[in-house]
């Protein structure tokens, strides 16, 4: 048979690992012109699939049994020198970051064409032209001067693009996709899937394609199997799958998908917790031999918060909204305007301020010192404000207890817990100083999408116990629909709308808000429920 | 304990802990061994090692037992070693945390002057150090601190400029927190490693200055130091070489040893970046 088929396919873990195997009886396949998604959350196999059947494991792990063929040939016996013919040139790979994935020092244009130096032994020239015809038909924006550039002066989505070229090049049976669109922006997303889409048509590919996000799926599978701890829980056609999954996990997963409609809306408090106005802030650089231009990430912002409610700050990267958020709680200084809380100015002092305003961070790895544990973190602000010692470890024992974690596991390392319980770990830590104001930079965009739900949900549950009032920020509109009562929509530094979520969701002024809407992927399957 | 398991999984390692506390047993049993003055007159000089059952390893030009010389001279390699890397990495830890923490003008003065030192050879640096403040044993092993400091700073400040930034350090200047807490509480405990393995180097290279100090005869020549033992055996070098030879055996083993518990220390502390996997 054409195509790429993985029968059985079984591949060991190193021993120590947290379970025996990273994929267990796994079986697959792509026919040539469809494409098959693979969708699970960290840690389901799915990227160790695609790396065993590109032939690059990573050291450690190992085939053990099962079949892997492409178009009818054995794939498990391929030695190393066969691998590297075989790569790229009938079977080829986009990796999810673009960026990591291009060699920075080499133009785009010798990148791409050293794939037909390499397995086709072509001149510079006739690489170079063929480069050129490869980028325009990835729709790169003048392809003449991609070409010559370095992957750092492409945007994530150009880079993605050439990608996608380098890896189409030689025109290969099968198209490895792990992730390809994870790391880009929702609109840029919707332009790489349609690129995707529409060269797997024109040259009839067999796709496989790696990703966590069901939106995803609805956009692009025509087949999908869905992973879980290594194995296939359940594979069917894209309708199937989305429509009437079979699986209790599948419906786990498609029901933890956040949902395009907002709740109904709450009656909100006309007291302002938080305002922001006119706030400026330019990134220049004032060396003496690099005279870049100023850019604007932050121009003349407001916005209001309203006590006991959540405001969604939305926005592409480089909309301005994560150093909106950090001026928000002075970690950045600004340029011009102010920030009030509770009606008076944030006051300069560390200490002053840090009963007002506090934050929970995007990275729950980054965020919490590896090197302390976990309820010395919580308790370390309260003890620096003056709470004895025992008052603030007993009130650490209370909050890990109100974010839904063991009370007793404040002795633990932040290594001991997931990434779910870390985002816990850090809201504790925010809540522990009592502020006014919790400012939430992008708490869920790390997370699997089970996850994401659960800290959701508790963000929500909080609220309602303790009255929070939350500034939320993210880039994703379907997580915003699901907690917040108002958004603000940002670009290039600029409030462009704002207004009652459900408003500007449902009835969108600006043609931004609009784009950003029309891209969220899977809108025409999921945004039905 | 992770890193005590991985750092006990390395031979090498294991080997350069051996070898360190050989040296170590050398020091401590000194006294016990050879209770007398080792830079006394033991015998007739320049005996061959074995020639003489008294002196299993020989005697000197001066005719002082070089094995006596060697145990108490472990104690003097060692104590130089430890007190010089303790004074080089506190004061470059010093340095460099304010360097790294505060950035600006703090760091671009710390910085130039960092770099000054760095600029004079180290070993020129130190005989002026001692021709102008002397040679004994205290002026010696603070001069050896005071040379080696420099590159321990520019590696805290380069661990600190990374993780200043990081989302933990920020949450807590949220907290509230002071500076001292988080300069030591927060970002030290993570930008130690590095520092710690780099402290190894800097023990090798305080041992092996001291020697050459000893031979150019610049060290406290009362002291019974490896360095000086070879400084005594230059003039008999071709004949009776095994004078210096013993002594240099000596601190090649040891800073041998020192530089594979470096070695092990990296790996057991920097796992992912772990040589020969």
């Amino acid at each position: 048979m054409k195509g790429l088929s993985v029968e059985g396919l079984t591949v060991r873990l190193p021993p120590g690992a947290d379970r025996a195997f990273a994929v267990e009886e796994v079986s697959l396949s792509v026919a040539p012109g469809e494409i098959l998604c693979v969708v699970g959350e960290s840690g389901s196999g799915k990227s160790v699939t695609a790396s065993a059947v590109m032939g690059l494991l990573a050291p450690g792990l190992s085939v053990t049994g099962g079949r892997m063929s492409l178009s009818g040939e054995d794939l498990r016996v391929k030695t190393p020198e066969e691998w590297r013919s075989l790569r790229g040139r009938r079977i080829a790979m986009v990796f999810q970051e673009p960026m990591t994935a291009l060699n920075p020092l080499m133009t785009v244009g010798r990148q791409i064409g050293e794939t037909w130096r390499t397995h086709l032994g072509l001149d510079a020239r006739e690489a170079s032209r063929r480069a050129l015809d490869a980028l325009r038909e990835v729709n790169l924006p003048d392809p003449e001067g991609a070409l010559r550039a370095f992957p750092h002066e492409l945007s994530g989505g150009q880079r993605q693009r050439v990608m996608i070229a380098m890896a189409l090049a030689l025109n290969p049976e099968v198209l490895v996709c792990d992730e390809p669109t994870t790391a880009l922006d929702v609109t840029t997303q919707a332009q790489v899937i349609a690129l995707i889409k529409e060269l797997q048509r024109r040259h009839g590919t067999a796709v496989l394609f790696i990703t966590h996000d069901f939106g995803v799926v609805a956009e692009i599978a025509d087949r999908v199997a869905v992973m879980q701890h290594g194995r296939v829980v359940e594979q069917g056609t894209a309708s199937e799958v989305l429509t009437a999954p079979r699986h209790a996990y599948t419906q786990a997963l498609l029901a933890a998908v956040p949902g395009r409609s907002a709740p109904p809306p709450r009656e909100l408090s006309s007291d302002i917790v938080l305002e922001v106005s006119g706030l400026t802030k330019t990134y220049a650089s004032r060396r003496l031999f690099r005279r870049r231009k100023p850019v604007r990430a932050l121009d003349n912002v407001s916005l209001a918060l309203r006590r006991g409610s959540t405001l969604a700050v939305v926005g592409e990267s480089g909309s301005g909204k994560s150093t909106l958020a950090r001026c928000v709680v002075r970690l950045l200084g600004t340029d011009g305007g102010e920030v009030r809380v509770a009606g008076a100015p944030l006051p300069k002092g560390r200490r002053a301020a840090a009963g007002l305003v506090q934050m929970v961070f995007q990275d729950p790895y980054a965020s919490l010192n590896p090197r302390r544990t976990a309820g010395a973190q919580v308790a370390q602000g309260p003890i620096a404000t003056g709470t004895p010692r025992r008052e603030a470890m007993a009130e650490a024992r209370r909050l890990f207890g109100l974010v839904g974690l063991d009370p007793e596991s404040v002795l633990r390392f932040p290594h001991e817990f997931s990434g779910g319980q870390r985002q816990r770990i850090g809201i504790a830590r925010a809540l522990a100083m009592q502020p006014s104001v919790l400012v939430a930079d992008e708490p869920v965009s790390a997370l699997d999408v089970s996850v994401q739900a659960q800290v959701l949900a508790l963000l929500r549950e909080l609220q309602g116990q303790l009255g929070l009032s939350i500034l939320f920020i993210t880039h994703d509109l379907r997580v915003a629909a699901q907690l917040c009562d108002e958004v603000v929509v940002m670009r290039n530094g600029v409030v462009e709308e704002q207004g009652p979520i459900r408003e500007v969701f449902e009835a969108p002024r600006h043609p931004y808000t609009r784009s950003l809407i029309e891209a969220i992927p899977g809108r025409r399957l999921m945004g039905v429920r | 304990m992770r890193a005590l398991r991985a750092y006990l999984r390395s031979p090498a390692a294991i080997l350069g802990s051996l070898v360190v506390l050989a040296v170590l047993g050398m020091a401590l049993l000194a006294p016990v061994l050879y209770p007398n003055d080792p830079l006394g007159l033991a015998g007739r000089p320049l005996q061959w090692p074995g020639a003489n059952p008294r002196f299993p390893l020989g005697t000197d030009p001066s005719g002082r037992d070089i094995a006596a010389q060697l145990f108490h001279g472990a104690r003097i390699s060692l104590l130089i070693g430890l007190v010089a890397t303790g004074i080089a990495t506190a004061v470059g830890i010093a340095i460099g945390a304010l360097a790294g923490f505060y950035g600006g003008w703090a760091d671009t003065v710390l910085m130039r002057a960092t770099e000054a030192f760095q600029t004079l050879p180290n070993f020129l640096l130190l005989l002026v150090l001692v021709a102008v403040f002397g040679s004994t044993l205290t002026t010696v092993t603070v001069a050896v601190g005071v040379v080696s400091w420099p590159p321990v700073a520019r590696l805290t400040r380069a661990e600190f400029l990374t993780l200043r930034t990081r989302d933990f350090v920020q949450a807590g200047r949220l907290q509230g927190l002071s500076d001292a807490h988080l300069i030591l509480r927060e970002v030290l405990p993570n930008a130690l490693p590095p520092v710690i393995v780099y402290a190894s180097v800097v023990m090798a290279v305080a041992i092996l200055l001291e020697s050459a100090l000893a031979f150019l005869q610049l060290s406290d020549p009362n002291v019974p130091s490896w360095g000086n033992l070879i400084g005594l055996g230059r003039n008999v070098l071709r004949t009776e070489w095994y004078v210096s030879a013993i002594p240099g055996a000596a601190i090649l083993l040891t800073i041998l040893g020192v530089s594979l518990v470096g070695q092990g220390l990296n790996d057991a502390l920097n796992p992912r970046l772990a040589s020969g996997r």
